[in-house]
């Protein structure tokens, strides 16, 4: 599979390549799109949840930036699953005639998201600047920052396996597409995005349990560790969100295999 | 001797196809139809046990009727399809020339679609580098390359794609009635490529329904019916028979 890979290297390339060129053909603002979409709806939540959850305590610092944080993971996460979802249906037409491999399309999608995925963190970057020198409410800045690439790694990895068993899923009952959807917005609101989990006083040890066994949860706590915070991220979220990735990929990757022949009887 | 290897050996191919009565993919009628058990399919042998080899430089003409399995045969041979019993071996580049165009995306340029097409075929960035201009040129399509693929007409589409597809000499050729593209003085053009190609020594599988051309073009040939080789030989035997059966179904 390695192999291969290399061998199509330039195709995974070229389709990452069109993936990114045509998200924003014609349309006037371009690629200017990649960040004014999160800054965007990253205001409109700050405007609806501020009052509620916006007072800057020692769990939240910075209401914009810890929301932003939150939400440009999950945006990152829920767009790569769904494009990796309906890649194969997509490509059809080409599956149908020449030989290639066909796990080159789930993967490329997650690939050509998570590169703007990385443009847009620059929006991040400037609401970073932007409190350090204009406001009395800074961010943690420190060294922990370079590694909040970690995380990231994670989270893509995790991407490329819930991508490949979508994938696989969406090619037998299409009726998945809707079904995820409705997961997505489950997925919003147990990961927090907008909220602190010490914030809503949580009582039921079921909900709580809920909540941590999401592994955006873990993900997205050892961003904010890094990049708001600036301190270690818990051992525990490390420990969780990489072994559910790696299982993630593992069966992902199994699942796809076994049944990647049968793709062309169904689409 | 390396010679001696068959550059398509196909052995006891069969391949079967579900035919469910409806098409069932949603999750809620395939539980019910699973629990009550109406999930029946109707199998249908689409190729059964068909066999047979080309060595380098032969061209095989597929002669059959609609639904016969040829381009199932074809899709086994260029590993779209894996079959459901049998191999199939292939020694060399194989080159599928299905519906030409069909690797092409809509809002991209003519000129980026080249490189997608030359990708999805499995050619390096520096190999297209290097073909571009030959395959612009041959296309006739130098003032509509930086136009969307999806403004061009149906004609210029195939032109491009048949453009591409040529621009390497592959070591197997799989033609599946692609000789009846664009215009009169493309398609004398596009003969003459393929003729050229022929005298490279290519091997070439052929699928059409025009017995004259398969005569002309191809040195053997074989007739499918009902997913069965019922014949094979040279061009013009089996060209002959085809020719009888057409006849008699007048």
């Amino acid at each position: 599979m390695v192999k291969n890979l290399y061998k199509y290297r330039y195709l995974l390339f070229e389709i990452v390549k069109k993936n990114i060129k045509l998200q924003y053909r014609n349309s006037v603002l371009g690629v200017f799109w990649t960040f004014l979409q999160p800054l965007l709806t990253t205001l409109v939540l700050v405007l609806v949840f501020s009052n509620i959850f916006g007072r800057s305590s020692e769990e939240v610092l910075n209401y914009p930036v810890y929301l932003l944080c939150g939400r440009l993971l999950y945006e990152f996460y829920t767009q790569s699953t769904k494009r990796a979802m309906r890649s194969i249906r997509l490509s059809a037409s080409v599956i149908k005639k020449v030989y290639i491999p066909k796990y080159i399309y789930p993967i490329s999608n997650v690939i050509s998201t998570m590169i703007t995925f990385l443009i847009s963190m620059l929006v991040l970057v400037c609401f970073i600047l932007y409190f350090q020198f204009f406001t009395d409410n800074p961010v943690n800045v420190s060294g922990y920052m370079f590694l909040s690439p970690v995380p990231l790694l994670i989270l893509f990895v995790l991407c490329i396996g819930v991508g490949l068993i979508l994938s696989v899923l969406e090619v037998f009952f299409k009726d998945i597409e809707y079904l995820y959807d409705v997961f997505c917005m489950l997925i919003f609101y147990l990961t927090p995005i907008f909220y602190n989990v010490s914030q809503l006083n949580i009582e039921s040890k079921l909900v709580l349990t809920a909540l941590k066994l999401n592994p955006l949860y873990s993900i997205v706590s050892m961003f904010r560790s890094c990049v708001l915070f600036g301190r270690m991220w818990e051992w525990s979220d490390f420990l969780y969100a990489s072994v559910f990735a790696v299982v993630t990929v593992i069966i992902g990757a199994v699942a796809f295999y076994k049944k990647q022949d049968k793709f062309i009887l169904h689409i | 001797m390396k010679e001696t290897l068959p550059a398509v050996k196909v052995e006891n191919v069969s391949v079967l196809f579900n035919l469910n009565k409806e098409k069932i993919d949603n999750l809620k009628e395939y539980f019910i139809k699973l629990v009550t058990r109406k999930l029946h399919y109707t199998e249908f042998w689409a190729l059964t046990d068909v066999s047979f080899e080309i060595m380098p430089g032969e061209r095989l003409g597929v002669l059959g009727f609609n639904g016969a399995g040829k381009s199932t045969l074809l899709k086994v041979v260029a590993g779209v399809l894996k079959p459901t019993k049998g191999s199939v071996k292939v020694n060399g580049v194989i080159a599928p020339m299905l519906e030409l165009g069909a690797g092409f995306d809509m809002n991209y340029t003519g000129r980026e679609n080249i490189y997608l097409y030359g990708a999805t075929m499995g050619y390096s960035r520096k190999f297209i580098d290097s073909k571009i201009d030959e395959i612009i040129e041959f296309s006739e399509l130098q003032e509509f390359m930086n136009v969307p693929v999806k403004n061009y007409s149906s004609g210029m589409r195939a032109r491009l794609g048949f453009s591409i597809a040529t621009a390497v000499c592959p070591e197997v050729l799989i033609l599946d009635e692609v000789l009846s593209v664009g215009d009169a003085k493309f398609k004398k053009k596009s003969e003459a490529k393929i003729k050229s190609m022929f005298d490279k020594g290519v091997t070439v599988i052929f699928v059409s329904h025009n017995t004259d051309q398969v005569r002309r073009l191809c040195t053997k040939a074989i007739l499918i019916e009902k997913g069965k080789i019922t014949a094979s030989g040279t061009a013009k035997d089996v060209c002959d028979i085809y020719d009888e059966k057409v006849n008699k179904k007048k």
